[in-house]
Order: structure tokens, then C-alpha cells, then sequence
């Protein structure tokens, strides 16, 4: 029984307006499409979970594992032979590990933007991948530690980073940008766990009722006695995993109430943070006083970057996964459209910082900060910046035409470019910076050693691992927000047509 | 005759859903709640429910997390070791600012997940509603009131017909 609650009184003088302005209906985009109802949702979402393994997921895994071993393996050689592995030489004692850290760390902002920032804007189409984004925060996160922490060269020390007392009875020095990055990245990498397990609480409750519920029926039929057998093992395993963390959590309208107050609290927390995390990052170079890192312009420029690079991973990530999995349902056009403008606006805003940089380098009048810049774009890394400026400046600006946006195939290659432009965004600050300063006589070329390289690589293998195992194991998508963003959760029943009986 | 749990009733849409909550709290009901599997929208105002007090804990986390922070970089730089570090003051409430911050966030987060865990008498081991195979379902698509014995006003017989007449279908006794 839809009741509804639309205002039909309207005085003369408005119908009179109504009738000569003829306004428009403004069609907003249905965020989940075809008219799917709740069960379709619910089931849609939990049987990626809950079918059979796939196979392109072994094979995929096999992949993983063995591109993750690469990392391994180049950090059993490092810790063996010690930092001399690594392509660091004077003046360039920042190479590939910093760079790689700020790239994975600036890879994570996009789920925390998601997840927090939109929804304190109240974005309903932030729902079908804030799930899987957060869980590339967190998996970013994972990566990007590893670098500064085996950077640190004796690593059996790194623990001295964190204010535990220790033999030399010292203390941590809190005058320094490094150790305030240590309490940003940890305490990122923390709240973002903590988000992410929270929002997935109610959903590990929905897995956990399909299996009791699979249980309780008692039907495994279909395949050998071993597979059903098997397939009611693993609804076993499955009731006590997710029961025991879903804590316990009934659906009450009590639980919900206070879910979405602590949910909204800390989507406020995480948008000062992931503002913050990025902003700190940038005074690792910031606070040196040194020509082309000592400028004020980072803070703003390196978190613009990082939500532009994490949404650029985003697209790299669900592109594939819409497709694997069918999602397109879920994942519609708007969605795309919508992480393409954003890619488009913060691109836009990372190239105006490049060329702002320039232009603060040139009305600061210090021969210096010019000189780096000039040598930044046309010195000996000069393959670099264009490498940067091109897959950063260049690339989102094809987000303004439609036809770019509706293309999944060359959305994909332009997020791709963009990860790529970014890595090199990354590289041009911090090497370029430090391989020309001020004396000539200690200038130097870096180059990375195969060491350098394949620990980077297999980064890209365990993050792969993760996030393949929280494909098979945990929800992909928040089952309960993409449902209140249906018209069939609304109240007041503003539902655009009714369709036929739900049970 | 075994020990009652309580009485519980679906609802064929989320509007019906909503309005029923609405006539329940009207009724006089205490012990009672909604079950649906996304939370509705100003559900709690139809429970006659007052705000979340889950905030309290993030200001007891947040404010802990400031102090702790405070203090910790007072007490390890400038009093149990003080370090000289490019002439710079042992203590000054700027520079470790960002410290102060980050566990001010940290620890306000932790309050707001414990915070929401201990308002909703969270984690639970049990509760007698998942032996209905009915409130099973609520992870898919059904709606679910469920009013409890315990309250004053719960009569086995009076209570059914209440929920009937609000438009309650599958009514059913959960055994406690």
C-alpha cells in the first residue's frame, strides 16, 4: 500500500509560474538499474562469496603469489646484504622506496575519499564501491608501509619509530616530519580497518543468516556426496566466520540507529585524516629546505594527487570486476561518469599545481627554486616529466567528452595511464630534487637496481593477493547501503513504479 | 508450555514497514524493535527512539587521544629526555600538533566503534529470534516486528491481534 505523500496543493499563482516556465523533468539516474529488488541484491552480492571458486580466481591468485614473491625475495636480499642493494647513492638517498611509498600511500585516499567524503556529501552513488575502494586503502596501506619501514636499513629496529621504551632508554624525536608520518600513515592505516570492518558488519550478518539458512534447509544435492559434502562444510565454516565477526549483529532498527550515528561520526573523523595523512606525507618534503620540496603548494597538490591516482585505481580495479562479475546493475554508467569527472577535476588541479609550481619558482626570484624547476622539465630527467605531465595533465582531460566516459575499454587504458603518471609524479619530486642541488660538484644520476624493481613490482602482487582474497571472502559490496539507496527502501513510498509481488 | 520470546510480524513493503513502527510506538510499546535488513529512513523518530548516544564515546576517545598526545611529547622530549634538535624548544604545543591530531582521530575512532558496539549490547552470543526461520529471511527482503514478552503491556493473544490489525502478516511465536 504506497501511499503518496506529494504536496498536491499548489496556489494559483505557482501553477500560473509552472505553466509558463514548463520546467522540465529532471531524471536523475537510477543508481541500481533494471528495477532489481532487495533479494536480487542481497543474492547478487552474496554468492560471489558464496559459489563455487572460479577459476580465473586460482589462476589469477597463482599470478598474485607469484609476482608477491618478488617482493620477498627482493626484501630477503636487502635485509641479507644491507641498503647498498638498493640504487641509493649520494646526493640521492631518496629513490624508489619514497617513491613508491607515497604512490601506494596516495593510491589508498581514494577509498577514504569515498567511503567518507562523499558520504558526508551525501552521494548516493558512493554505495556499490565503497566497499571494494576501502579495501584498496587498506591493502594500498600494507604496501606503501613496507618501503619506509625496510628504508629505515636496519629494519629489526623499526619498532624504535613507535614511543616504546627501549634499552637506550630514548625517545622517539617529535620535531621530525618523518616521525609525524609514523603516527599519520599507522593511524590511517588503523581507522581505515576500522571503518571498513564496521560498515562490513552488518553484510558479514546477512552472509552469516544465508548459510544457517542453507543449513537449516539441508538440501546439498546436485554434484558427488564429497562436493555436497563439502559444500556443507564450508556452510558450516561459513556460519561460525561470519558470526563471529558479525558480533552478534541483528538487523534491529536499535542497532541501525546507532550503526548509522557511529558510521556518520566517523566518515567525520576520516575526511580531517585522509586530509591530513596526504598533507604530512607532503611535509616529509616540505619541511627540507631544499629547492623544488620547500614549497607551501604541497600539502593541497599532493592530496589533490592522491584522489587522483586512488580514483584512477578504483577504475583499474572495478573496470574488470563490473565485467567478471556482472555488476553492471550495481556499477552503472553514473558511477563510471562520476569517477571520470572526478579524475578529470582533480587531474585538472594537479596540473595547475605543475604549472603553479612554475610560476611561484620563477615570482620567488631565487635563483635556486628556478633552477630546479627548469631542470626538473629539461635537465637529464627530463624523459620523467614528461612522463608525468602527459598521463596526468593530458589524459583526464579526455573525461569531458561522453563517448570517452561510456568507452569501459579506454576508461580502463586512461586509469592505467594515470597510475602510471603518478608513480612518475612522484619520482620527478623526489629524485629530480635531490640529484641537482646546490653544490655541482655533488650532483648525481640515479638509477634503480633490479633490487629496486622487482620489490616494487611484486607490490602490485600482494596487493593482488589481498584483494583477491576479499573478493572470496568477504562482501564486494555494502548489501544494506546499495539497498537504501533503492526507491523500494524509501518510507514514503516515492517509488517510480510499482512492480509485481516482492515475496 | 515453554518460555516466549516474544511475537513477531512482517510487513509487505518498507511504507507499510514504517507506518506500522509508527502505530506500534503509539500503542505504548517498550520492548520492541524493528528488524530489516538496511537501515530505514527516519526510523528511529517512528520508534520513538531518542538520538544515538554513540558520539559521547568518540568526544571521550577524541579528547583522550588529544591529551595523551599532549602529553606524551611534553613528558618523552621536553621532561624524561630532552633532546637538543637544530636549537629548537625542547616543547611547544605546534610541533607536535600533528601528533596531537592523529591520535585525537585514532582514538576517537575507537571510541566510536566501541561506542557503537556498547550502545547496541554488542557482540551478542544469542538471541532466540534467529530460531524463526522467518527473521532468517530479514537478511533478504522481509520486514520484521517483533514485539518481547517482557514488555508490561505484551499479552500473547492481545498483542497478535495488534499486530494483525496494523497489517502484520506471518505473525509468529518465538520461544525464548
Amino acid at each position: 500500500m504506497a501511499t503518496t505523500t506529494q504536496d498536491s496543493s499548489m496556489d494559483a499563482t505557482q501553477a500560473a509560474l509552472l505553466a509558463k516556465v514548463q520546467p522540465t523533468e529532471l531524471h536523475e539516474q537510477p543508481l541500481v538499474t533494471n528495477n532489481r529488488d532487495f533479494n536480487w541484491v542481497t543474492d547478487k552480492i552474496c554468492r560471489i562469496v558464496e559459489t563455487k571458486t572460479p577459476t580465473w580466481w586460482w589462476i589469477c591468485m597463482a599470478v598474485a603469489l607469484m609476482t608477491a614473491s618478488f617482493t620477498g625475495l627482493g626484501l630477503l636480499w636487502l635485509v641479507s646484504s644491507g641498503v647498498g642493494v638498493w640504487g641509493l647513492a649520494n646526493p640521492i638517498n631518496w629513490g624508489w622506496a619514497i617513491v613508491n611509498f607515497v604512490f601506494w600511500i596516495g593510491i589508498g585516499h581514494a577509498g577514504t575519499l569515498i567511503s567518507a567524503v562523499l558520504c558526508l556529501l551525501k552521494q548516493g552513488w558512493r554505495t556499490s564501491i565503497n566497499r571494494a575502494a576501502e579495501a584498496m586503502t587498506i591493502f594500498a596501506v600494507v604496501c606503501a608501509g613496507i618501503f619506509p619501514l625496510f628504508h629505515v636499513g636496519r629494519v629489526w629496529f623499526a619498532w624504535w619509530l613507535f614511543p616504546i621504551p627501549n634499552s637506550n632508554v630514548i625517545w622517539p624525536q617529535f620535531r621530525s616530519p618523518l616521525e609525524w608520518d609514523v603516527f599519520a600513515v599507522s593511524t590511517y592505516g588503523t581507522v581505515s580497518v576500522l571503518f571498513w570492518y564496521m560498515g562490513m558488519i552488518p553484510d558479514l550478518g546477512v552472509l552469516r543468516d544465508r548459510a544457517v539458512q542453507r543449513l537449516n534447509k539441508g538440501v546439498y544435492e546436485g554434484g558427488s556426496a564429497i562436493a555436497n559434502k563439502i559444500a556443507e562444510g564450508m556452510d558450516h565454516f561459513r556460519k561460525n566466520f561470519y558470526a563471529i565477526l558479525a558480533m552478534g549483529w541483528r538487523n534491529a532498527g536499535n542497532h541501525w540507529r546507532n550503526y548509522e550515528m557511529a558510521y556518520l561520526v566517523l566518515a567525520g573523523l576520516s575526511t580531517p585524516l585522509v586530509l591530513s595523512v596526504h598533507t604530512i606525507v607532503s611535509f616529509d618534503f616540505a619541511l627540507a629546505v631544499l629547492p623544488g620540496w620547500h614549497t607551501t603548494i604541497f600539502p593541497p597538490y599532493f592530496v589533490a594527487g592522491a584522489i587522483f591516482s586512488g580514483f584512477g585505481m578504483v577504475l583499474t580495479l572495478m573496470l574488470p570486476l563490473r565485467a567478471l562479475y556482472g555488476l553492471h546493475d550495481l556499477i552503472t554508467q553514473r558511477h563510471i561518469d562520476n569517477m571520470c569527472k572526478i579524475c578529470l577535476g582533480t587531474g585538472s588541479i594537479v596540473g595547475y599545481a605543475y604549472i603553479m609550481e612554475f610560476f611561484i619558482a620563477w615570482y620567488g626570484a631565487n635563483p635556486y627554486e628556478s633552477f630546479a624547476f627548469i631542470n626538473r622539465a629539461f635537465g637529464q630527467y627530463w624523459w620523467a616529466y614528461v612522463m608525468m605531465f602527459s598521463c596526468n595533465v593530458f589524459t583526464p582531460q579526455l573525461f569531458w567528452f561522453k563517448k570517452v566516459r561510456e568507452n569501459a575499454a579506454l576508461v580502463w587504458i586512461m586509469s592505467i595511464f594515470i597510475n602510471v603518471g603518478m608513480w612518475f609524479e612522484r619520482f620527478v619530486i623526489t629524485v629530480t630534487s635531490l640529484a641537482n642541488d646546490f653544490l655541482p660538484t655533488s650532483w648525481g644520476y640515479y638509477s634503480p637496481t633490479m633490487v629496486d624493481i622487482l620489490t616494487f613490482f611484486g607490490t602490485f602482487g600482494l596487493f593482488s593477493v589481498l584483494f583477491l582474497l576479499f573478493l572470496r571472502f568477504l562482501p564486494l559490496m555494502p548489501i544494506a547501503e546499495v539497498k537504501f539507496v533503492m526507491p523500494e527502501a524509501d518510507p514514503h513510498g516515492h517509488r517510480g513504479d510499482e512492480k509485481g509481488d516482492q515475496h | 508450555m515453554t518460555e516466549k520470546y516474544g511475537i513477531i510480524a512482517s510487513f509487505p513493503d518498507t511504507p507499510s514497514f514504517f507506518h506500522a513502527a509508527e502505530k506500534v510506538r503509539d500503542a505504548g510499546y517498550k520492548k520492541w524493535d524493528t528488524y530489516s535488513s538496511f537501515p530505514v529512513h527516519g526510523m528511529p523518530e517512528a520508534q520513538g527512539q531518542a538520538r544515538s548516544k554513540v558520539p559521547v564515546f568518540t568526544f571521550l576517545g577524541g579528547i583522550t587521544g588529544f591529551t595523551v598526545g599532549l602529553l606524551m611529547v611534553w613528558w618523552m622530549n621536553a621532561y624524561d629526555y630532552p633532546l637538543i634538535i637544530r636549537g629548537q624548544p625542547f616543547f611547544s604545543p605546534v610541533f607536535p600538533f600533528p601528533i596531537m591530531y592523529e591520535l585525537t582521530i585514532l582514538l576517537a575512532a575507537f571510541g566510536t566503534l566501541g561506542g557503537m558496539f556498547i550502545t547496541n549490547l554488542l557482540p551478542q552470543h544469542y538471541s532466540p529470534l534467529f530460531n524463526s526461520d522467518q527473521f532468517l529471511e530479514v537478511s533478504g527482503d522481509r520486514l520484521v516486528i517483533a514485539i518481547e514478552a517482557r514488555d508490561g503491556q505484551y499479552d500473547a493473544v492481545a498483542t497478535r491481534q495488534f499486530l494483525e490489525e496494523i497489517g502484520g502478516t506471518d505473525i509468529e511465536e518465538v520461544s525464548a
